[in-house]
């Protein structure tokens, strides 16, 4: 079963631009899944159709199977948004207002309540209950919508760049709190810019770029394809030239630190040996990879020019 | 449909809770701008005036200072508050939502419909310390009340609908309805104007509202008080069907 399933899907608007160009996908139930693509791809649109919020041109929407034009209070009750703006009442308190997202999907006001109480508690924000949500921090805004689109047990959560503007320790809580739903059998499709984020949490991931998906694949297959690796190298003693060791890419970050990329088949005791030799000892390594990142660049910078070319 | 009827109560609750939490800006000055026109227009200078279709001229005015606010107050709280989930964008909060578009509309119209009727007892509260008020017709009363504060409140929600800015749902209440209301009945009697501002004042809907509201207190109309029935309707209806397809269209809202 899909938990989401588009076909042929297109959009083009008032001005003419073709943000979808047809665009066929489908996200297995249970799924965690990253949808990425640069600005202006077209995935604000795909989930602005998903969610209601953007009118379609053509194609076809199914959640869990319900055609989201013909069987749209089934089609909606099962997908929970997490958007990219603030977009709840800023003078309304935390508690009503995922209340009141309950009453919206026909829960009961004595129901609602104790699951907003839940809802609220699963994102530590129950102690901010009575609280004006303009007064509450960034990151609690964001958590605030989590506890909203969850609070009527969605089958199907999108989050639309959630961590963005979100420190790194409320980020960490938010991916361990989204690696729990999913595994609950939440299936969790995520836009981010952050693609370490997209790394380090989804298993499939798709790519959108010019309105069309050019990438769909399991993310452990897809970086398999990156076959590049880097190192960033720790050194015991300050160096004032960059050093030069043939089959290597080596690039100086400061005068303590150097990254180096390393060719396929490649040893790391070759550059160890080599830099030894010039008098350069190694004090520390860590491996600066984010392959999804440099796979992105890869395909963005290959599309970008094939388009310039045509 | 059991997700539709609680849907329409928590809009309904939401939109009723958040007039009445602001309640010295949704129903405090509708009392004292009122209660001034009664106690000017009426007490002080309906003394000098007389009678108007034989009943005292405080008495003459009541029913369309009590109408006058019912119909501000309805516009303006769907107005506002309709805009401004616009405006936040938490209109999205009920798009996603398996919220049918008949509901929203309900629910915006009902919350509007609840602060035009409250400030409405609250002005004929208001009235009965300057005058003894007597009801005449009661089913005439409550149903031109009722539809008035329908009617303004979808015009209310139209209004907020194509609005982009807060000046456009300024410009419709301060340029288009206050002139309407003033023109329509409020303080004078028809009979009183020239034969051709008698005629053009009769293409006002206001006037036929005022004068069935007036005939609910007072018994005396300007206009047959079932024409005046059938306009009303017929324009609620109306606007209640441009209101579903506007928002079923995602005009305003919607790419």
């Amino acid at each position: 079963m899909s938990a989401l399933s588009l076909r042929e899907l297109r959009k083009t608007y008032k001005n003419g631009f073709e943000a979808l160009q047809g665009v066929d996908l489908a996200v297995p139930a249970g799924e965690f899944f990253a949808l990425l693509g640069p600005n202006g791809a077209g995935k604000s649109t795909m989930i602005g159709i998903i969610c209601s919020l953007i009118n379609k041109t053509s194609g076809e929407v199914r959640i869990f199977g319900h055609d989201l034009s013909r069987e749209r209070e089934a089609a909606k009750r099962r997908i929970g948004l997490v958007p990219q703006e603030i977009n709840f009442n800023q003078f309304e308190t935390v508690f009503n207002i995922v209340v009141n997202q309950a009453g919206y999907y026909g829960i009961r006001r004595r129901e609602a309540m104790e699951r907003a109480e839940r809802s609220l508690r699963q994102v530590s924000l129950w102690d901010k209950r009575h609280t004006v949500s303009r007064q509450l921090s960034g990151g609690m805004k964001r958590r605030l919508m989590i506890a909203r689109a969850l609070v009527h047990d969605p089958g199907l959560l999108i989050l639309d760049e959630p961590t963005a503007g979100v420190d790194v320790e409320i980020r960490h809580s938010m991916w361990e709190f989204l690696r729990t739903i999913n595994r609950q059998g939440t299936t969790v499709i995520l836009t981010t810019h952050y693609l370490e984020e997209a790394e380090s949490l989804c298993r499939h991931i798709a790519i959108i770029d010019h309105g069309r998906i050019v990438v769909n694949s399991r993310m452990q297959e897809l970086l398999t394809q990156v076959q590049t690796h880097r190192y960033t190298l720790e050194l015991k003693q300050p160096i004032d030239q960059t050093p030069v060791v043939d089959g290597f890419v080596i690039e100086p970050v400061d005068a303590w630190t150097l990254r180096a990329e390393l060719p396929p088949g490649t040893g790391i005791h070759r550059l160890f040996n080599e830099l030894g030799a010039q008098g350069i000892e190694i004090h520390g390594l860590r491996n600066a990879s984010n392959r999804l990142e440099q796979y992105f660049m890869q395909l963005v910078d290959h599309r970008r020019d094939s388009t310039q070319e045509a | 449909m059991r997700t539709q009827r609680i849907a329409l109560q928590t809009i309904l609750f939401k939109e009723i809770h958040r007039f009445l939490r602001i309640w010295p800006q949704t129903i405090l000055p509708a009392a004292v701008t009122n209660g001034l026109y009664l106690l000017i227009f009426g007490a002080l200078m309906g003394r000098r005036i007389g009678t108007i279709g034989g009943v005292p001229y405080l008495d003459y005015i009541v029913p369309g200072i009590t109408l006058m606010s019912v119909i501000t107050n309805s516009y303006s709280n769907v107005v506002s508050s309709f805009y401004s989930t616009k405006f936040q964008r938490h209109i999205e909060e009920l798009i996603v939502a398996p919220v049918s578009e008949g509901v929203i509309v309900a629910g915006y119209v009902g919350g509007g419909i609840a602060r035009g009727v409250l400030v409405g007892c609250v002005v004929t509260g208001i009235a009965a310390l300057f005058t003894d008020l007597r009801v005449a017709h009661w089913e005439v009363l409550a149903g031109m009340g009722l539809l008035t504060a329908a009617l303004f409140s979808l015009a209310g929600f139209i209004n907020a609908v194509f609005a982009n800015s807060f000046d456009a749902i300024s410009i419709v209440p301060n340029f288009v309805l206050t002139p309407l209301v003033y023109l329509g009945g409020v303080f004078y009697s028809i009979d009183l104007l020239p034969e051709i501002w008698r005629r053009v004042s009769l293409a006002n809907p206001i006037l036929h509202m005022v004068n069935a509201f007036r005939y609910g207190f007072l018994g005396i109309s300007d206009v047959p008080v079932d024409r005046a029935f059938m306009l009303i309707a017929g324009m609620t209806a109306a606007l209640t069907l441009w209101a579903w397809w506007l928002l079923r269209r995602g005009t305003g809202i919607k790419a």
